[in-house]
């Protein structure tokens, strides 16, 4: 196949970027998109050009590292596959495609399609836990949870971190992301004394970094490589003002 | 002169060595806890946790990993589930079981009482991980979950769909924020590690480069653990991530931390096969799946039929033919082996005949679509990501891909390397496994070595180093480390030649794989040796790298990652080559019985290989740490 390439470049978080165009010969379907960048910079790096930074590690969809926003979709046109699960037969020969970062103030480019999710962690470290030392834990089976609020929980808990949802969002905000770990701890058992500290500690610190508020535009959830639910969103929400009646 | 090794192994009896040990171990006052400073290289399993524990207990630690987040450590792609003894089945568990299966399944190759330790501590583990929320699989009654996995007969193995990896993870990450959040841990996020600091002896800082600037950095402290997880990605193309490196650990090694049994790799039976030549990984499919998946290929090495048009007695079942007792079943090395042996006899099948069958159509008639689905939904869907695929209407395609490094640095039973103050946890250190891993062995070890076992050895060792001050960044040491590091960036970029970091890397890749992968010759070691040395060469005159030092360079960093694995791959041949035996992973084309099965040799190989860097990569000093088998009698492994 034959691709054309508009893909975004960009020196640092202070300087403004452009569109640049390249083209690829040869590249096949059974490629994923991310050998397509590799075979890219290839050819960058022999031609004397500096290659196209992005992220990625782990390649298999789990390690949420990857993300570009593709013909302006986050990860592309499959619904539910990471950037880097996403393979060239997804495209047809002369298509052109454009690469941009994931967009969110947020989100600073560090550089080319390479952004600063360092909020996400942020968000984890106020709260997204259990406070459970090393040591402190009681026998697994003393907690029983049912099966079906374990795979609830899961469902939750999948979330990659990877910020699709972030980069789709209209106003740029981390609802589902942080609605998610949220949410995952209301299933369970454990950690259910710190469930209202949590939430508010949480949503307070999504709410100081530069993340958008949620309008309920569900954009993000049609985009999460993981299908996290928008309830997760309306969970939190109820959460929250439970936990600022009790106040 | 070769170096005195000592394991330095407790006293007493098997059962109760650790407890001996940590009746025993120095402590530190909470008050001087906070004086001391730990250095944690690596937040996977093992990085976070230790780090997370350490934190708790009143450390002041920094934490560093590659990836932008401590979140996407390479161990958040383990699928399977973890093993733990907690013999909820009832089905005969034990922790001798355990510890017995381990040793077994690393071919007799590991330390009696590491291995012990590793079974007697996985309880704990499961209960930490409910406790901070992890969703394990459970049954109806709320209780946990177990299925089992290969190279065991009962059912160990707790797991979360088929993302165990990816939760465990989130537990010991989500317990590293709360302690960043405490300002207990200091986090450096996109930072690689390129050199340790030692003075007088003792392992004292690390240089680490900040990845976004370029920019190289001095950080101190009284100890340095190394959780930097396996370096599998040498054979390029392979189930790891492609940050994954041997760097951390090699430089440790040069600066003289020994290396022990470098070779010893298994090679994972059900990956997917490549497809072209641009692949840059392979995908692991969980092992999980040969529960209920059956692995054939056809007879008739010509056949073209689709698979579902072959009849039964024109497939070959052949790990159950071979191994009625254990089928499917067999251990990791064993299983990929005898793939190997179809392929290599043409009976491959795909458009390359380079993979085999795995097949649900049995299972999906006996138990129904929604019961596997449920079991293995999300690495159906991933299979059908990657080849377009659906597996539950026609077999998926299967073969063996380079994916855990049991070797790794050399420690002791406190998991301390040679340099004191220098410890090496998780899949990074060579402990547990011996020559073999058993599945959903190493997740286990990674939290083991991070949770339960850093925290005491390290506090033994902390407890001697109250006195000495805050380590100075600017001791002449930190001087020359960072001299070093800074003078082979500039060399690397400085050399203007025309070949990628990536081309070399998968050359390389190739002469392993052939070569010391899945069997291994004297005649192809040898020939493996010269062709590294050519080629590593040729990456030092021709090696081509764009972009500057001070600045972000993904190309950068990939060079100096090669030119480690240049280094480490010579040993692994050569560790291989002076190993004259078959054990486990290691299996050696001139030693084998005559049913083609691994030939140990006991009388002379029963230790583990310690190498020491000589300074020059060619010339590596072999030291041996015997091994002692006092609790059990080392058998010919039998999965028949
Ligand atoms: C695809 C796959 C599936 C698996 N499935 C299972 C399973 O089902 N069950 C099981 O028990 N095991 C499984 N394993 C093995 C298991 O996942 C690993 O052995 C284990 O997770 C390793 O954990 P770790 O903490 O030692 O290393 P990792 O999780 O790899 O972490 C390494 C850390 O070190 C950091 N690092 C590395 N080098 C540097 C450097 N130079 N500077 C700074 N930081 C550095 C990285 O950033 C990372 O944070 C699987 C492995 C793979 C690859
Ligand atoms: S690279 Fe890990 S999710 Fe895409």
């Amino acid at each position: 196949m034959k691709i054309y390439l508009k893909i975004w470049r960009q020196k640092n978080k202070d300087t403004k970027g452009q569109l640049e165009d390249h083209t690829l010969d040869n590249v096949s379907a059974e490629m994923s998109f991310l050998e397509m960048l590799d075979m890219l910079n290839l050819k960058l790096a022999k031609s004397g050009e500096r290659p196209v930074e992005f992220d990625h590690d782990c390649r298999e969809g789990i390690c949420g590292q990857c993300g570009v926003m593709i013909n302006g979709i986050a990860h592309g046109p499959l619904k539910n596959t990471t950037t880097c699960q996403l393979h060239m037969r997804s495209f047809k020969d002369g298509d052109t495609i454009y690469i941009e970062p994931f967009k969110a103030k947020a989100f600073p480019v560090i550089r080319d399609l390479k952004v600063d999710r360092t909020g996400f962690d942020d968000i984890i470290a106020a709260g997204g836990y259990v406070s459970v030392n090393t040591g402190q834990a009681p026998e697994a089976n003393s907690i029983p949870v049912t099966h079906n609020e374990a795979e609830a929980a899961f469902d939750s808990a999948a979330c990659i971190g990877c910020g699709a949802c972030v980069a789709t969002c209209k106003n740029a905000s981390a609802a589902l992301f942080t609605s998610a770990k949220i949410s995952q701890f209301t299933h369970l058992p454990q950690g259910k004394k710190e469930s209202a500290k949590r939430t508010v500690d949480m949503v307070n610190r999504m709410e100081e970094l530069d993340f958008g508020h949620c309008t309920n535009t569900e954009a993000c959830q049609i985009e999460c490589p993981q299908d996290i639910s928008v309830l997760n969103i309306a969970k939190m929400n109820f959460e929250y003002n439970k936990a600022k009646l009790k106040k | 002169m070769t170096k005195e090794i000592h394991a330095n192994i407790p006293e007493g009896d098997l059962k109760d060595k650790w407890s001996n040990y940590k009746a025993k171990a120095k402590l530190v006052n909470p008050n001087n806890r906070k004086k001391l400073e730990v250095i944690v290289v690596g937040t996977g399993l093992a990085g976070a946790s230790a780090a997370a524990s350490l934190a708790e207990m009143g450390y002041k630690v920094k934490s560093f990993c590659f990836q932008d987040s401590p979140r996407r450590a390479h161990s958040v792609a383990a699928q399977g589930g973890v093993n733990a003894m907690k013999n909820y089945k009832n089905d005969g568990d034990s922790v001798f079981r355990m510890f017995y299966d381990t040793l077994k399944g690393g071919d007799f190759r590991s330390r009696e009482a590491n291995t012990y330790r590793l079974a007697e501590c996985s309880a704990s583990l499961i209960d930490q991980a409910v406790a901070q929320g992890v969703p394990f699989g459970r049954e109806y009654s709320g209780y946990l979950r177990n299925r089992s996995f290969g190279g065991v007969q009962v059912s160990r193995t707790f797991y979360a769909r088929g993302q165990t990896g990816q939760q465990l993870l989130l537990g010991s990450y989500q317990a590293l924020m709360r302690q960043k959040e405490t300002g207990q841990v200091k986090l450096y996020a996109r930072h690689e590690m390129l050199d340790l600091v030692t003075i007088d002896g003792k392992a004292k800082g690390i240089i680490a480069r900040n990845l976004d600037t370029g920019e190289i950095e001095r950080h101190g402290a009284h100890a340095v653990i190394l959780a930097t997880g396996g370096f599998g990605k040498i054979y390029y193309l392979s189930t790891l991530a492609m940050g994954c490196n041997a760097s951390a650990i090699w430089r440790a090694h040069k600066k003289g931390a020994l290396m022990a049994n470098p070779s010893w790799t298994q090679i994972h039976p059900t990956s997917l096969p490549q497809s072209g030549e641009y692949q840059s990984k392979l995908t692991l499919m969980s092992e999980s799946l040969r529960n209920d998946g059956r692995i054939w290929v056809p007879q008739d090495k010509n056949e073209t039929r689709k698979p579902k048009d072959i009849p039964e007695e024109e497939r070959d079942y052949y790990l159950e033919r071979k191994y009625p007792a254990f089928g499917n079943l067999a251990p990791r090395d064993i299983a990929s082996r005898s793939a190997k042996e179809q392929i290599d006899a043409g009976k491959g099948i795909g458009a390359l005949k380079n993979a085999v069958y795995l097949d649900f159509s049995h299972a999906i008639k006996e138990y129904g679509q929604d019961v596997i689905e449920e079991r293995y939904g999300n690495l159906f869907t991933m299979y059908e990501k990657i080849t377009g695929i659906n597996a539950y209407k026609e077999p998926m395609k299967i073969s063996p891909s380079a994916h855990f490094s049991m070797g790794g640095l050399w420690v002791d039973y406190d998991l301390m390397t040679t340099t004191p103050g220098l410890f090496a946890i998780g899949e990074a250190n060579f402990s547990d496994h011996g020559a073999n891993r058993l599945g959903a062995n190493s997740l286990l070890q990674a939290c083991v070595d991070g949770y339960y076992i850093a925290p005491y050895t390290l506090q033994n060792y902390l407890a001697d180093e109250i006195q000495v001050a805050k380590t100075d960044v600017n001791h002449p040491a930190f001087d020359e480390a960072e001299k070093q590091v800074k003078s082979q960036l500039e060399k690397f970029v400085n050399l203007k030649g025309n070949k990628t970091a990536e081309e070399f890397h998968r050359e390389l890749g190739k002469i392993l794989y052939d070569k010391c992968g899945l069997s291994r010759s004297e005649d192809g070691l040898k020939k493996a040796i010269t062709d590294i040395q050519n080629l590593r060469e040729e990456f030092h005159e021709n090696l081509l790298v764009p972009g500057d030092v001070e600045d972000i360079n993904s190309e950068l960093e990939k060079a100096g990652r090669v030119s480690d694995y240049f280094e480490l791959a010579e040993l692994m041949c050569i560790d291989a080559l002076r190993r004259e035996e078959s054990c486990g992973a290691h299996f050696r084309e001139e030693f084998q019985t005559e049913e083609g099965e691994a030939m140990r040799n006991d009388a002379e190989y029963s230790y583990s290989a310690a190498w020491e860097w000589s300074g020059q990569a060619s010339e590596p000093i072999l030291n041996k740490e015997p091994l002692k088998f006092e609790y059990v009698k080392p058998t010919q492994r039998n999965y028949k």
